[in-house]
């Protein structure tokens, strides 16, 4: 079954085409790795599937429902989460409430429940702080709840972020390069966390990633893009051998 | 209804300090003028507490809080005038009509500018606390008994000890409440990142909605209070200056601190009558001389406010 089918999806800024006319689709269950050059369109890809662009033309389809003019905060309830290119987390606040906001979001109690401390109050919120807990665990984090999210070093952040958007039970997870910054000693780490996840969590994810030893080991499947294009599909190593793929890198780092 | 047994303590610090008030009060141990800006105080603390809310906690700059105040004081004066209320009970009504008609102006402004960022936000809660001033100027045209320039006159004196304390307590008991739940740390999500709130999933423009008229609530319950305090409301107290002390109050008491609200309310107060009461007549302009000075020596000792050291 395809969790997600991009069909002829057009995003321009001005004079730019940052995508121009991309399809492609995800079974569920599956790991997609978009990789190419800086500037090819790959985030604006996700920012057009989160609802944080609206496309110009096309469709973009989850489990065959069209979501392509809903605003964004409406995706995490259908099961779509995401991570962002430049980190975004919410600084100031603690580890733990990082992980907290994403768990509550989802459901619970109503305003007049939180002024007078009603009992579904207690436990929704007790339930929530328990997951908090095992997904900060899960991602290494145990100790650190009570720091500002922004006093945590680089990779931490980053697993941060990640545990942030599993807290939402997304059945999509968009993940937009994880490994950016990252010491190859952090990459490896990060490698081995994003199998244990896809392992745990049951997962279809879509990675945009620089770093090949990182996209080619997890994915089953890579589009290549450039120019607001796709340039190629397939394998990792179909893509690798791809002429075209290799002319697009071509100046850049070798695959 | 575990509501008040979660603030069994702060419930019962607040009766001690009420006996004590009462106590000194009830045996004219202070002057009357004494009692007057200690209720005067509660008063502000709870207007302050709704910027706190609206600027502190979520984020969203303020520049028009004292028009909601002023929303509060007339809606009020206008309705216990009108209906003849002169006692408590019958005033309870008037009061939460009062904060729900400012929080649902707060709500009507709130959905065209809240989308808009910072300065620009600024300008228009500005603009808002412009155009209430001269509305109130001129709401003599509207009904005679608002009084327009010259002030609403004879409004009913019914703001006393028990109702300035119990209401600001309570309100501040809700607000912890919200604040200590999921719609608190989603404004504070709201503050930190906009973009990042609405990719967990959160309503960022109602989250800033729901802050915006709960505070601007807040403001309308306490120009309500202030109205039947003072009984004679002005056009100018209720203008840009009286929306920056506000400002003043949540920034010294740290933004998104209660008990900093608390303090920096009480201090505000007391600075600005205990000067009054020091300084002979000719000098009281100097009032605004030393309180500049004052505000720039806390945010070079303590930028984040009275209570908290760091962000
Ligand atoms: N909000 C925006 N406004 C203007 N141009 C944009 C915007 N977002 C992306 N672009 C442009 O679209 C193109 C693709 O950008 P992006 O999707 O970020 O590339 P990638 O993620 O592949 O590096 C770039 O030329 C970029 O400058
Ligand atoms: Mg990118």
């Amino acid at each position: 079954m395809k969790a997600l089918a991009i069909e002829g999806l057009e995003k321009g800024f001005g004079g730019v085409r940052a995508v121009d006319g991309i399809s492609f689709s995800v079974e569920e269950g599956e790991t997609v790795g978009i990789i190419g050059p800086n500037g090819a369109g790959k985030t604006t890809v996700f920012n057009l599937i989160t609802g944080f662009y609206r496309p110009d033309r096309g469709k973009i389809l989850f489990y065959d429902k069209n979501i392509a003019h809903l605003p964004p905060h409406k995706l995490p309830r259908l099961g779509i989460a995401r991570t962002f290119q430049n980190l975004r987390l919410f600084g100031k606040l603690t580890v733990f409430e990082n992980v907290l906001s994403a768990v509550l979001v989802r459901g619970g109690y109503n305003l007049l429940s939180a002024v007078f401390r009603s009992t579904d109050y207690f436990v929704t919120e007790s339930k929530a702080e328990e997951k908090a807990r095992k997904l900060i665990e899960f991602f290494n984090l145990t100790g650190k709840e009570d720091q500002a999210a922004e006093n945590l070093p680089y990779g931490e952040q980053r697993r941060l972020e990640l545990a942030r958007a599993l807290a939402l039970e997304p059945k999509l997870l968009l993940v937009d390069e994880p490994g950016a910054g990252m010491n190859p000693i952090e990459i490896q780490g990060l490698v081995q966390t994003m199998n244990e996840v896809k392992r745990r969590f049951s997962l279809t994810i879509v990675i945009i990633e620089h770093q090949m030893g990182l996209v080619m080991n997890i994915s089953d499947k890579i589009v290549v893009m450039d120019f607001g294009e796709k340039i190629a599909e397939g394998t990792p190593e179909q893509v690798k051998k791809d002429k075209k793929v290799i002319e697009a890198y071509l100046g850049e780092e070798p695959l | 209804m575990k509501f008040f047994w979660e603030a069994r303590k702060v419930i019962l610090l607040a009766v001690l300090i009420y006996l004590v008030l009462k106590a000194v009060f009830g045996f004219q141990l202070l002057s009357q003028y004494i009692e007057q800006i200690t209720l005067f105080s509660f008063i502000v603390i709870l207007t302050s507490l709704g910027l706190n809310v609206i600027y502190g906690y979520t984020g969203q700059f303020s520049l028009g809080h004292a028009a909601f105040y002023g929303i509060g004081a007339y809606v009020s004066a206008y309705l216990s005038k009108s209906l003849g209320v002169d006692g408590i009970l019958g005033f309870m009504p008037v009061l939460f009509l009062s904060g729900v008609g400012a929080g649902l102006v707060g709500y009507l402004i709130g959905i065209p500018i809240l989308r808009l960022r910072d300065d620009f936000l600024a300008i228009a809660t500005l603009g808002f606390g412009t155009l209430v001033r001269v509305i109130l100027d001129n709401s003599d045209r509207f009904s005679e008994v608002l009084g327009g320039s010259r002030g609403f006159v004879g409004i009913p004196r019914i703001t006393n000890l028990e109702l300035a304390f119990f209401v600001t307590v309570f309100l501040i008991l809700v607000t912890r409440n919200i604040i200590f739940s999921r719609f608190g740390l989603f404004w504070r999500c709201v503050k930190n990142d906009e973009l990042a709130s609405q990719g967990i999933g959160i309503n960022t423009s109602r989250m800033k909605l729901m802050a915006f008229s709960y505070g601007c609530f807040l403001a309308g319950i306490g120009g309500a209070l202030y109205a039947h305090l003072y009984t004679f409301l002005h056009p100018s107290n209720f203008d840009i200056l009286k929306s920056i002390d506000f400002l003043i109050i949540v920034i010294v008491g740290g933004m998104g601190s209660i008990v900093g609200t608390i303090y920096a309310g009480l201090i505000w107060v007391g600075f600005i009558e205990g000067l009054r009461i020091v300084l002979p007549a000719e000098m009281l302009d100097l009032r605004w001389v030393f309180i500049p000075l004052f505000l720039i020596a806390l945010m070079m000792w303590r930028p984040y406010g009275l209570i908290r050291k760091g962000g």
